[in-house]
Protein backbone atom coordinates (compact mmCIF):
# COMPACT_ATOMS: atom_id res chain seq x y z
CA UNK A 1 0.00 0.00 0.00
CA UNK A 2 2.99 2.48 0.61
CA UNK A 3 4.59 2.13 -2.97
CA UNK A 4 1.15 2.75 -4.13
CA UNK A 5 0.94 5.76 -2.13
CA UNK A 6 4.11 7.18 -2.81
CA UNK A 7 3.73 6.11 -7.06
CA UNK A 8 0.81 8.38 -6.45
CA UNK A 9 0.84 11.02 -3.88
CA UNK A 10 2.73 13.46 -6.16
CA UNK A 11 -0.16 13.41 -8.78
CA UNK A 12 -2.82 13.54 -6.93
CA UNK A 13 -5.12 16.53 -6.66
CA UNK A 14 -8.75 15.41 -7.14
CA UNK A 15 -10.31 12.37 -6.74
CA UNK A 16 -10.16 12.31 -10.99
CA UNK A 17 -7.08 12.97 -11.03
CA UNK A 18 -6.41 9.94 -8.67
CA UNK A 19 -8.05 7.30 -10.22
CA UNK A 20 -6.80 8.02 -13.34
CA UNK A 21 -3.37 7.20 -12.03
CA UNK A 22 -3.98 4.50 -9.05
CA UNK A 23 -3.00 1.34 -10.66
CA UNK A 24 -4.52 -1.16 -7.79
CA UNK A 25 -7.74 -2.16 -7.27
CA UNK A 26 -11.02 0.60 -6.27
CA UNK A 27 -13.32 -1.07 -3.15
CA UNK A 28 -15.83 1.70 -3.35
CA UNK A 29 -16.00 4.24 -6.22
CA UNK A 30 -18.85 7.00 -6.25
CA UNK A 31 -19.45 9.00 -9.87
CA UNK A 32 -21.19 11.56 -10.51
CA UNK A 33 -23.20 11.04 -7.62
CA UNK A 34 -26.14 13.62 -6.67
CA UNK A 35 -28.38 13.14 -3.81
CA UNK A 36 -31.72 15.61 -2.89
CA UNK A 37 -34.13 15.12 -0.31
CA UNK A 38 -36.88 17.61 -0.78
CA UNK A 39 -36.37 17.87 -5.02
CA UNK A 40 -34.78 21.12 -4.85
CA UNK A 41 -31.33 21.36 -2.35
CA UNK A 42 -28.65 19.16 -3.45
CA UNK A 43 -27.03 17.73 -0.39
CA UNK A 44 -24.57 15.64 -2.49
CA UNK A 45 -23.24 17.40 -5.76
CA UNK A 46 -21.73 15.35 -8.59
CA UNK A 47 -19.56 13.39 -6.30
CA UNK A 48 -16.52 11.39 -7.40
CA UNK A 49 -14.61 9.18 -4.99
CA UNK A 50 -12.88 6.16 -5.67
CA UNK A 51 -11.55 4.44 -2.61
CA UNK A 52 -9.02 1.90 -2.78
CA UNK A 53 -9.43 -1.72 -1.85
CA UNK A 54 -7.13 -2.62 1.24
CA UNK A 55 -6.53 0.68 2.30
CA UNK A 56 -8.09 2.91 5.44
CA UNK A 57 -9.67 5.99 4.21
CA UNK A 58 -10.93 8.41 6.26
CA UNK A 59 -13.60 11.12 5.10
CA UNK A 60 -13.34 14.24 6.59
CA UNK A 61 -15.45 17.57 6.44
CA UNK A 62 -17.50 20.37 8.45
CA UNK A 63 -20.52 19.60 9.48
CA UNK A 64 -23.33 19.34 7.17
CA UNK A 65 -21.24 18.41 4.35
CA UNK A 66 -22.81 14.94 3.72
CA UNK A 67 -20.28 12.18 5.16
CA UNK A 68 -22.59 10.21 6.71
CA UNK A 69 -25.31 10.66 3.38
CA UNK A 70 -22.00 9.39 1.38
CA UNK A 71 -21.63 6.58 4.07
CA UNK A 72 -25.64 5.66 4.11
CA UNK A 73 -24.84 5.56 0.29
CA UNK A 74 -22.30 3.18 0.19
CA UNK A 75 -24.39 1.24 2.49
CA UNK A 76 -27.07 0.78 0.59
CA UNK A 77 -29.60 2.84 2.84
CA UNK A 78 -30.43 5.86 0.61
CA UNK A 79 -30.74 6.01 -3.40
CA UNK A 80 -28.74 8.35 -5.13
CA UNK A 81 -30.98 10.40 -7.09
CA UNK A 82 -28.30 9.89 -10.28
CA UNK A 83 -24.95 8.29 -10.48
CA UNK A 84 -23.60 5.64 -9.45
CA UNK A 85 -22.37 3.30 -6.09
CA UNK A 86 -19.82 0.88 -6.55
CA UNK A 87 -18.64 -1.55 -4.02
CA UNK A 88 -16.61 -3.90 -4.58
CA UNK A 89 -17.64 -3.76 -8.28
CA UNK A 90 -21.49 -4.15 -7.74
CA UNK A 91 -23.62 -0.88 -8.05
CA UNK A 92 -25.72 -0.90 -5.08
CA UNK A 93 -28.19 1.21 -6.11
CA UNK A 94 -29.39 -1.34 -8.98
CA UNK A 95 -29.57 -4.48 -6.38
CA UNK A 96 -33.03 -5.24 -5.03
CA UNK A 97 -33.81 -5.49 -1.12
CA UNK A 98 -33.23 -9.53 -1.01
CA UNK A 99 -30.01 -9.04 -3.06
CA UNK A 100 -28.78 -5.96 -1.00
CA UNK A 101 -29.81 -7.57 2.48
CA UNK A 102 -27.73 -10.70 1.13
CA UNK A 103 -24.83 -8.08 -0.18
CA UNK A 104 -24.55 -5.98 3.27
CA UNK A 105 -22.81 -9.42 4.59
CA UNK A 106 -20.27 -8.37 3.53
CA UNK A 107 -19.76 -4.96 5.19
CA UNK A 108 -19.12 -4.27 9.04
CA UNK A 109 -20.13 -1.29 10.66
CA UNK A 110 -18.99 0.38 13.87
CA UNK A 111 -21.63 3.07 14.40
CA UNK A 112 -20.65 6.35 16.53
CA UNK A 113 -23.12 5.27 19.90
CA UNK A 114 -21.84 1.54 19.27
CA UNK A 115 -25.75 0.08 18.23
CA UNK A 116 -25.65 -2.67 20.98
CA UNK A 117 -28.57 -4.32 21.26
CA UNK A 118 -29.31 -3.15 24.84
CA UNK A 119 -31.26 -6.34 25.68
CA UNK A 120 -28.65 -8.76 24.60
CA UNK A 121 -25.40 -9.55 26.58
CA UNK A 122 -22.11 -8.44 25.39
CA UNK A 123 -21.17 -12.14 24.17
CA UNK A 124 -24.91 -12.27 22.88
CA UNK A 125 -24.38 -9.11 21.16
CA UNK A 126 -21.52 -10.67 18.68
CA UNK A 127 -22.84 -14.05 18.65
CA UNK A 128 -26.10 -12.38 16.44
CA UNK A 129 -24.79 -11.81 13.00
CA UNK A 130 -23.10 -15.13 13.56
CA UNK A 131 -26.65 -16.57 14.65
CA UNK A 132 -28.22 -14.89 11.24
CA UNK A 133 -26.07 -15.81 8.85
CA UNK A 134 -23.86 -18.75 9.66
CA UNK A 135 -26.75 -21.48 10.16
CA UNK A 136 -24.06 -23.93 9.56
CA UNK A 137 -22.51 -23.35 12.66
CA UNK A 138 -23.28 -25.19 16.02
CA UNK A 139 -23.85 -22.91 19.25
CA UNK A 140 -20.55 -23.84 20.68
CA UNK A 141 -18.74 -22.79 17.46
CA UNK A 142 -20.69 -19.59 17.35
CA UNK A 143 -19.92 -18.68 20.84
CA UNK A 144 -16.28 -19.70 20.82
CA UNK A 145 -16.14 -17.31 17.46
CA UNK A 146 -17.35 -14.59 18.91
CA UNK A 147 -15.29 -14.57 22.20
CA UNK A 148 -12.16 -15.04 19.78
CA UNK A 149 -13.50 -12.08 18.24
CA UNK A 150 -14.02 -9.91 21.60
CA UNK A 151 -10.81 -11.36 22.61
CA UNK A 152 -9.23 -10.28 19.39
CA UNK A 153 -10.54 -6.19 20.47
CA UNK A 154 -9.09 -6.43 23.65
CA UNK A 155 -12.48 -7.30 25.35
CA UNK A 156 -11.98 -9.64 29.12
CA UNK A 157 -14.15 -12.76 29.27
CA UNK A 158 -15.70 -11.33 32.78
CA UNK A 159 -17.15 -8.99 30.41
CA UNK A 160 -19.17 -10.85 27.52
CA UNK A 161 -22.01 -11.53 30.30
CA UNK A 162 -22.91 -8.10 31.17
CA UNK A 163 -25.22 -6.02 29.27
CA UNK A 164 -24.06 -3.04 27.37
CA UNK A 165 -25.17 -0.44 29.88
CA UNK A 166 -23.53 -2.47 32.26
CA UNK A 167 -19.99 -1.49 30.73
CA UNK A 168 -18.00 1.76 29.94
CA UNK A 169 -18.03 3.20 26.46
CA UNK A 170 -14.60 2.18 25.58
CA UNK A 171 -15.93 -1.47 25.78
CA UNK A 172 -19.39 -0.84 24.32
CA UNK A 173 -16.92 0.70 20.98
CA UNK A 174 -15.10 -2.49 21.47
CA UNK A 175 -17.73 -4.51 21.32
CA UNK A 176 -19.61 -2.63 18.67
CA UNK A 177 -15.96 -3.56 16.91
CA UNK A 178 -16.32 -7.11 17.35
CA UNK A 179 -19.68 -7.45 16.12
CA UNK A 180 -18.86 -5.56 12.95
CA UNK A 181 -15.83 -8.21 12.66
CA UNK A 182 -17.81 -10.89 13.80
CA UNK A 183 -18.48 -12.32 9.86
CA UNK A 184 -14.91 -11.27 9.04
CA UNK A 185 -16.30 -8.50 6.42
CA UNK A 186 -14.51 -7.48 3.51
CA UNK A 187 -15.07 -3.39 3.96
CA UNK A 188 -15.22 -2.14 7.34
CA UNK A 189 -16.91 1.02 7.92
CA UNK A 190 -16.52 3.60 11.13
CA UNK A 191 -19.55 6.34 11.31
CA UNK A 192 -17.65 9.08 13.75
CA UNK A 193 -16.12 6.22 15.90
CA UNK A 194 -14.48 8.68 18.57
CA UNK A 195 -17.01 11.41 18.26
CA UNK A 196 -17.86 11.89 22.19
CA UNK A 197 -15.30 10.16 23.59
CA UNK A 198 -12.78 11.42 25.81
CA UNK A 199 -8.63 12.32 24.56
CA UNK A 200 -7.62 8.87 26.25
CA UNK A 201 -10.68 6.77 24.81
CA UNK A 202 -10.15 8.54 21.47
CA UNK A 203 -6.42 7.30 21.20
CA UNK A 204 -7.75 4.17 22.53
CA UNK A 205 -10.47 3.48 19.52
CA UNK A 206 -7.69 4.92 16.89
CA UNK A 207 -5.13 2.24 17.73
CA UNK A 208 -7.92 -0.17 17.68
CA UNK A 209 -9.14 0.55 14.64
CA UNK A 210 -5.35 1.01 13.18
CA UNK A 211 -4.53 -2.70 15.01
CA UNK A 212 -7.52 -4.29 13.55
CA UNK A 213 -6.80 -2.98 10.01
CA UNK A 214 -3.36 -4.45 10.21
CA UNK A 215 -4.57 -7.28 11.16
CA UNK A 216 -6.68 -8.41 8.80
CA UNK A 217 -4.62 -8.13 5.62
CA UNK A 218 -6.65 -7.09 2.62
CA UNK A 219 -9.42 -5.68 4.77
CA UNK A 220 -10.60 -1.88 3.31
CA UNK A 221 -11.53 0.38 6.21
CA UNK A 222 -13.80 3.48 6.09
CA UNK A 223 -13.44 6.20 8.66
CA UNK A 224 -15.96 8.61 8.42
CA UNK A 225 -14.76 11.46 11.10
CA UNK A 226 -14.69 15.12 12.23
CA UNK A 227 -11.09 13.60 14.51
CA UNK A 228 -8.86 15.54 11.91
CA UNK A 229 -5.42 13.89 14.21
CA UNK A 230 -6.49 10.80 14.18
CA UNK A 231 -7.49 11.07 10.14
CA UNK A 232 -3.85 11.79 9.39
CA UNK A 233 -2.38 9.35 12.05
CA UNK A 234 -4.17 6.59 10.93
CA UNK A 235 -5.38 6.27 7.70
CA UNK A 236 -3.73 5.70 4.60
CA UNK A 237 -5.46 7.98 2.39
CA UNK A 238 -8.19 10.96 3.61
CA UNK A 239 -11.07 12.86 1.41
CA UNK A 240 -12.34 16.10 2.41
CA UNK A 241 -15.91 16.88 1.57
CA UNK A 242 -17.21 20.19 1.22
CA UNK A 243 -20.54 21.42 -0.54
CA UNK A 244 -21.56 17.98 -1.63
CA UNK A 245 -18.45 17.71 -3.17
CA UNK A 246 -14.82 15.89 -2.53
CA UNK A 247 -12.78 19.07 -2.47
CA UNK A 248 -9.49 17.33 -1.41
CA UNK A 249 -8.04 13.51 -2.13
CA UNK A 250 -4.77 12.24 -1.23
CA UNK A 251 -2.47 10.99 1.42
CA UNK A 252 -2.19 12.81 4.67
CA UNK A 253 1.17 14.50 3.15
CA UNK A 254 -0.97 16.02 0.83
CA UNK A 255 -3.09 17.65 3.05
CA UNK A 256 -0.43 19.55 4.66
CA UNK A 257 1.28 20.40 0.81
CA UNK A 258 -1.59 22.05 -0.75
CA UNK A 259 -2.58 25.68 -1.35
CA UNK A 260 -6.18 25.21 -1.55
CA UNK A 261 -7.26 27.39 1.25
CA UNK A 262 -10.08 25.59 2.79
CA UNK A 263 -8.33 22.97 3.23
CA UNK A 264 -5.48 24.73 4.77
CA UNK A 265 -7.73 26.65 7.30
CA UNK A 266 -10.05 23.16 8.14
CA UNK A 267 -6.59 21.46 8.78
CA UNK A 268 -4.79 24.38 10.76
CA UNK A 269 -8.30 24.56 13.05
CA UNK A 270 -8.76 21.08 13.51
CA UNK A 271 -5.07 20.11 15.03
CA UNK A 272 -5.04 23.32 16.52
CA UNK A 273 -7.86 21.71 18.67
CA UNK A 274 -6.10 19.10 19.52
CA UNK A 275 -3.22 20.53 21.01
CA UNK A 276 -2.69 21.12 24.18
CA UNK A 277 -2.93 24.84 25.26
CA UNK B 1 -63.67 42.96 8.83
CA UNK B 2 -65.08 40.61 5.39
CA UNK B 3 -61.85 39.79 3.93
CA UNK B 4 -60.55 38.75 7.47
CA UNK B 5 -63.07 36.43 8.07
CA UNK B 6 -62.63 35.07 4.10
CA UNK B 7 -59.21 34.70 5.11
CA UNK B 8 -59.98 32.57 8.41
CA UNK B 9 -62.35 30.36 6.28
CA UNK B 10 -60.14 29.91 3.92
CA UNK B 11 -56.99 28.88 6.36
CA UNK B 12 -59.76 26.79 8.20
CA UNK B 13 -60.62 24.98 4.83
CA UNK B 14 -56.83 24.47 4.59
CA UNK B 15 -56.52 23.21 7.39
CA UNK B 16 -59.16 20.52 6.77
CA UNK B 17 -57.82 19.72 3.74
CA UNK B 18 -54.51 19.31 4.79
CA UNK B 19 -55.51 16.88 7.65
CA UNK B 20 -57.96 14.88 5.14
CA UNK B 21 -54.87 14.30 2.91
CA UNK B 22 -52.50 13.79 5.63
CA UNK B 23 -54.68 11.26 6.98
CA UNK B 24 -55.51 9.36 3.91
CA UNK B 25 -51.51 9.48 2.73
CA UNK B 26 -50.90 7.97 6.73
CA UNK B 27 -53.45 5.35 6.36
CA UNK B 28 -51.50 4.44 3.31
CA UNK B 29 -48.21 4.61 4.51
CA UNK B 30 -49.55 2.19 7.14
CA UNK B 31 -51.33 0.00 5.01
CA UNK B 32 -47.97 -0.83 3.06
CA UNK B 33 -45.79 -1.49 6.15
CA UNK B 34 -48.22 -3.45 7.28
CA UNK B 35 -48.42 -5.33 4.10
CA UNK B 36 -44.67 -5.54 3.55
CA UNK B 37 -44.14 -6.69 7.29
CA UNK B 38 -46.44 -9.46 6.84
CA UNK B 39 -44.87 -10.15 3.74
CA UNK B 40 -41.15 -10.36 4.46
CA UNK B 41 -42.69 -13.17 7.22
CA UNK B 42 -43.00 -15.74 4.30
CA UNK B 43 -39.62 -15.56 3.76
CA UNK B 44 -36.54 -17.66 5.25
CA UNK B 45 -35.37 -17.50 7.98
CA UNK B 46 -38.50 -18.28 10.05
CA UNK B 47 -38.80 -16.41 13.35
CA UNK B 48 -41.24 -18.87 15.21
CA UNK B 49 -39.07 -18.18 18.48
CA UNK B 50 -39.22 -14.13 17.93
CA UNK B 51 -42.84 -14.25 17.63
CA UNK B 52 -43.20 -16.90 20.64
CA UNK B 53 -40.98 -14.12 22.88
CA UNK B 54 -43.52 -11.36 21.88
CA UNK B 55 -46.40 -13.49 22.83
CA UNK B 56 -44.74 -13.69 26.45
CA UNK B 57 -44.63 -10.08 26.27
CA UNK B 58 -47.86 -9.12 24.96
CA UNK B 59 -49.99 -12.07 26.58
CA UNK B 60 -48.56 -13.25 29.44
CA UNK B 61 -47.82 -10.08 31.10
CA UNK B 62 -51.18 -8.47 29.76
CA UNK B 63 -53.54 -11.36 31.81
CA UNK B 64 -53.41 -9.82 35.39
CA UNK B 65 -54.07 -6.23 34.29
CA UNK B 66 -57.15 -7.79 31.93
CA UNK B 67 -58.04 -9.85 34.80
CA UNK B 68 -58.38 -7.05 36.92
CA UNK B 69 -60.11 -4.77 34.53
CA UNK B 70 -62.96 -7.52 33.68
CA UNK B 71 -63.68 -8.14 37.01
CA UNK B 72 -64.29 -4.59 37.75
CA UNK B 73 -66.06 -4.27 34.38
CA UNK B 74 -68.43 -7.45 34.95
CA UNK B 75 -69.18 -5.89 38.72
CA UNK B 76 -69.55 -2.11 37.48
CA UNK B 77 -72.07 -3.22 34.76
CA UNK B 78 -74.09 -5.48 35.91
CA UNK B 79 -74.83 -3.36 38.95
CA UNK B 80 -75.36 -0.85 35.98
CA UNK B 81 -78.03 -2.90 34.94
CA UNK B 82 -79.36 -4.30 37.59
CA UNK B 83 -80.54 -0.83 38.83
CA UNK B 84 -81.81 0.22 35.99
CA UNK B 85 -83.85 -3.18 34.93
CA UNK B 86 -85.10 -3.48 38.34
CA UNK B 87 -87.12 -0.03 37.51
CA UNK B 88 -88.96 -2.28 35.22
CA UNK B 89 -88.55 -5.25 37.20
CA UNK B 90 -87.06 -7.26 34.08
CA UNK B 91 -83.97 -8.65 36.90
CA UNK B 92 -83.94 -11.55 35.20
CA UNK B 93 -82.44 -10.69 32.30
CA UNK B 94 -79.22 -8.57 34.16
CA UNK B 95 -77.24 -11.88 33.05
CA UNK B 96 -77.52 -11.97 29.71
CA UNK B 97 -77.08 -8.81 28.84
CA UNK B 98 -73.56 -7.65 30.73
CA UNK B 99 -72.90 -11.37 28.98
CA UNK B 100 -73.75 -10.24 25.82
CA UNK B 101 -72.34 -6.93 26.04
CA UNK B 102 -69.18 -8.60 27.39
CA UNK B 103 -68.81 -10.74 24.53
CA UNK B 104 -69.73 -9.09 21.59
CA UNK B 105 -68.43 -5.29 22.61
CA UNK B 106 -66.77 -4.36 25.49
CA UNK B 107 -64.56 -7.52 26.01
CA UNK B 108 -63.09 -6.98 22.69
CA UNK B 109 -62.66 -3.37 22.60
CA UNK B 110 -61.83 -3.00 26.32
CA UNK B 111 -59.51 -5.78 25.86
CA UNK B 112 -57.84 -3.85 22.70
CA UNK B 113 -57.48 -0.14 24.67
CA UNK B 114 -55.43 -1.90 27.41
CA UNK B 115 -53.59 -4.31 25.45
CA UNK B 116 -52.48 -0.97 23.01
CA UNK B 117 -51.80 1.13 25.72
CA UNK B 118 -49.89 -1.70 27.42
CA UNK B 119 -48.24 -3.68 24.76
CA UNK B 120 -48.57 -1.27 22.10
CA UNK B 121 -46.93 1.82 23.70
CA UNK B 122 -44.00 -0.28 24.84
CA UNK B 123 -43.29 -1.38 21.19
CA UNK B 124 -43.34 2.48 19.54
CA UNK B 125 -41.19 3.07 22.59
CA UNK B 126 -38.97 0.20 22.45
CA UNK B 127 -39.02 0.33 18.42
CA UNK B 128 -38.29 4.08 18.61
CA UNK B 129 -35.32 3.93 20.91
CA UNK B 130 -33.72 1.22 18.59
CA UNK B 131 -34.10 3.48 16.22
CA UNK B 132 -32.77 6.59 17.21
CA UNK B 133 -30.03 4.65 19.18
CA UNK B 134 -29.10 3.44 15.65
CA UNK B 135 -29.48 -0.13 16.27
CA UNK B 136 -32.15 -0.50 12.98
CA UNK B 137 -29.41 1.09 11.40
CA UNK B 138 -27.15 -1.69 12.57
CA UNK B 139 -29.75 -5.22 12.20
CA UNK B 140 -30.16 -3.33 8.31
CA UNK B 141 -26.13 -3.26 7.71
CA UNK B 142 -25.72 -6.58 8.94
CA UNK B 143 -28.00 -7.73 6.54
CA UNK B 144 -30.76 -8.55 8.80
CA UNK B 145 -34.45 -8.07 7.30
CA UNK B 146 -35.82 -5.60 10.13
CA UNK B 147 -39.50 -5.64 9.67
CA UNK B 148 -39.56 -9.71 9.37
CA UNK B 149 -37.00 -9.75 12.73
CA UNK B 150 -38.84 -6.63 14.64
CA UNK B 151 -42.31 -5.84 13.19
CA UNK B 152 -43.52 -9.40 11.97
CA UNK B 153 -43.32 -10.84 15.30
CA UNK B 154 -44.71 -8.17 17.20
CA UNK B 155 -48.27 -8.02 14.36
CA UNK B 156 -48.10 -12.14 14.82
CA UNK B 157 -47.96 -11.82 18.15
CA UNK B 158 -50.88 -9.73 18.61
CA UNK B 159 -53.17 -11.21 16.45
CA UNK B 160 -52.81 -14.54 18.55
CA UNK B 161 -52.45 -13.18 21.80
CA UNK B 162 -55.67 -10.98 21.61
CA UNK B 163 -58.36 -13.52 21.28
CA UNK B 164 -57.07 -15.29 24.35
CA UNK B 165 -57.04 -11.90 26.23
CA UNK B 166 -60.13 -11.39 25.17
CA UNK B 167 -61.40 -14.74 26.45
CA UNK B 168 -60.10 -14.10 29.98
CA UNK B 169 -62.06 -11.04 29.63
CA UNK B 170 -65.27 -12.12 29.23
CA UNK B 171 -64.79 -15.36 31.34
CA UNK B 172 -63.50 -12.89 34.23
CA UNK B 173 -66.33 -10.16 33.71
CA UNK B 174 -69.16 -12.68 33.17
CA UNK B 175 -67.44 -14.16 36.62
CA UNK B 176 -67.75 -10.41 38.02
CA UNK B 177 -71.41 -9.91 37.48
CA UNK B 178 -72.36 -13.34 38.60
CA UNK B 179 -70.86 -12.24 42.29
CA UNK B 180 -72.67 -8.54 41.90
CA UNK B 181 -76.26 -10.55 41.09
CA UNK B 182 -75.68 -13.55 42.78
CA UNK B 183 -74.09 -12.85 45.75
CA UNK B 184 -74.70 -9.03 46.03
CA UNK B 185 -77.68 -8.13 44.69
CA UNK B 186 -79.30 -11.92 45.89
CA UNK B 187 -80.22 -12.45 42.25
CA UNK B 188 -81.40 -16.46 41.84
CA UNK B 189 -78.64 -18.08 40.57
CA UNK B 190 -80.10 -21.01 38.53
CA UNK B 191 -81.87 -18.26 36.54
CA UNK B 192 -78.67 -16.42 36.03
CA UNK B 193 -77.15 -18.85 34.39
CA UNK B 194 -80.46 -20.40 32.68
CA UNK B 195 -80.40 -16.81 31.52
CA UNK B 196 -77.08 -16.29 30.31
CA UNK B 197 -76.54 -20.16 28.93
CA UNK B 198 -80.01 -19.91 26.78
CA UNK B 199 -79.14 -16.40 25.48
CA UNK B 200 -75.56 -16.15 24.51
CA UNK B 201 -74.47 -18.56 21.71
CA UNK B 202 -71.17 -19.22 20.42
CA UNK B 203 -70.92 -16.97 17.34
CA UNK B 204 -71.11 -14.18 19.77
CA UNK B 205 -68.34 -15.22 21.78
CA UNK B 206 -66.43 -15.88 18.38
CA UNK B 207 -67.90 -12.48 17.15
CA UNK B 208 -65.79 -10.72 20.01
CA UNK B 209 -63.16 -12.90 19.56
CA UNK B 210 -62.91 -12.21 15.97
CA UNK B 211 -62.34 -8.06 16.62
CA UNK B 212 -60.35 -8.84 19.14
CA UNK B 213 -57.99 -10.42 16.75
CA UNK B 214 -58.37 -7.54 14.15
CA UNK B 215 -57.97 -5.05 16.95
CA UNK B 216 -54.36 -6.99 17.49
CA UNK B 217 -53.78 -6.40 13.69
CA UNK B 218 -54.72 -2.84 14.46
CA UNK B 219 -52.53 -1.63 17.34
CA UNK B 220 -49.27 -4.06 16.63
CA UNK B 221 -49.32 -1.88 13.33
CA UNK B 222 -49.76 1.58 14.27
CA UNK B 223 -47.41 1.07 17.48
CA UNK B 224 -44.91 -0.27 15.04
CA UNK B 225 -45.50 2.19 12.11
CA UNK B 226 -44.90 5.10 14.76
CA UNK B 227 -42.25 3.25 16.73
CA UNK B 228 -40.34 2.52 13.34
CA UNK B 229 -39.88 5.44 11.80
CA UNK B 230 -39.31 7.65 15.15
CA UNK B 231 -36.82 10.42 14.31
CA UNK B 232 -35.78 13.04 16.83
CA UNK B 233 -33.86 11.48 19.78
CA UNK B 234 -35.65 11.26 22.96
CA UNK B 235 -38.66 14.11 22.19
CA UNK B 236 -39.00 11.76 18.90
CA UNK B 237 -39.72 8.49 20.95
CA UNK B 238 -42.04 10.24 23.62
CA UNK B 239 -43.85 11.48 20.16
CA UNK B 240 -44.32 8.04 18.64
CA UNK B 241 -45.47 6.26 21.77
CA UNK B 242 -47.82 8.40 22.10
CA UNK B 243 -49.39 9.15 19.08
CA UNK B 244 -48.96 5.08 18.39
CA UNK B 245 -51.03 4.66 21.43
CA UNK B 246 -53.40 7.76 21.13
CA UNK B 247 -53.86 6.92 17.22
CA UNK B 248 -54.47 2.93 17.45
CA UNK B 249 -57.03 3.74 20.62
CA UNK B 250 -59.31 6.09 18.10
CA UNK B 251 -58.92 3.02 15.50
CA UNK B 252 -60.19 0.63 17.68
CA UNK B 253 -62.92 2.65 18.44
CA UNK B 254 -64.04 3.37 14.90
CA UNK B 255 -62.92 -0.28 13.39
CA UNK B 256 -65.18 -1.61 16.25
CA UNK B 257 -68.85 0.47 15.19
CA UNK B 258 -67.85 -0.97 11.11
CA UNK B 259 -66.74 -4.09 12.02
CA UNK B 260 -70.26 -4.61 14.26
CA UNK B 261 -72.25 -3.35 11.00
CA UNK B 262 -70.35 -5.80 9.24
CA UNK B 263 -70.99 -8.50 11.46
CA UNK B 264 -74.20 -8.02 11.38
CA UNK B 265 -74.45 -8.01 7.62
CA UNK B 266 -72.78 -11.28 7.44
CA UNK B 267 -74.89 -12.80 9.85
CA UNK B 268 -77.75 -11.70 8.65
CA UNK B 269 -77.14 -12.88 5.39
CA UNK B 270 -76.44 -16.40 7.03
CA UNK B 271 -80.01 -16.23 8.25
CA UNK B 272 -78.84 -15.38 12.18
CA UNK B 273 -81.27 -13.65 14.04
CA UNK B 274 -79.54 -10.57 16.00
Amino acid sequence: MSEEIASTSNEIKTPTDFMSNYKGEIAIRLTDLKKTFDGKDFVITGMNLAIPKGSLTAIIGFSGTGKSVILKHILGLYKPTSGKVEVLGQDVSLLSFDQLTDFRKRFGVLFQSAALFDDMTVLENVCFPLIEHRRDLSEEQVIKIAGEKLNQVGLEAKHFEKLPNQISGGMQKRTGLARALALDPEILFYDEPTTGLDPILTEMVDDLILETHHLRAGQTSVMVSHDLDAAFRIADYVAMLHAGQVLLFGTPEDFFKTNIELVQTFVAKGLKRSQPT
Amino acid sequence: MIQKSVRYIDKFADYLTSGFTGFIAESGAVLLFMGSSIRSSFRRPNRYLEVIRHMEFVGNQSVFIIMLTGTFTGLALAYQIYLGFKMVNATNLVGPIVALGISRELGPVLTGLIVAARAGGAMAARLGTMKVNEQIDALDVMGVNTKQYLIAPRIYASIICMPLLCAIFDFVAIGGAWFLSVKVVDLDEAVFWDKVTHTVEIRHINEGLFKAAVFGLVFATICCYRGFNTSGGAKGVGEATNRGVVHSMVMIIVLDYFLTSLLRMVEAAMGFQV
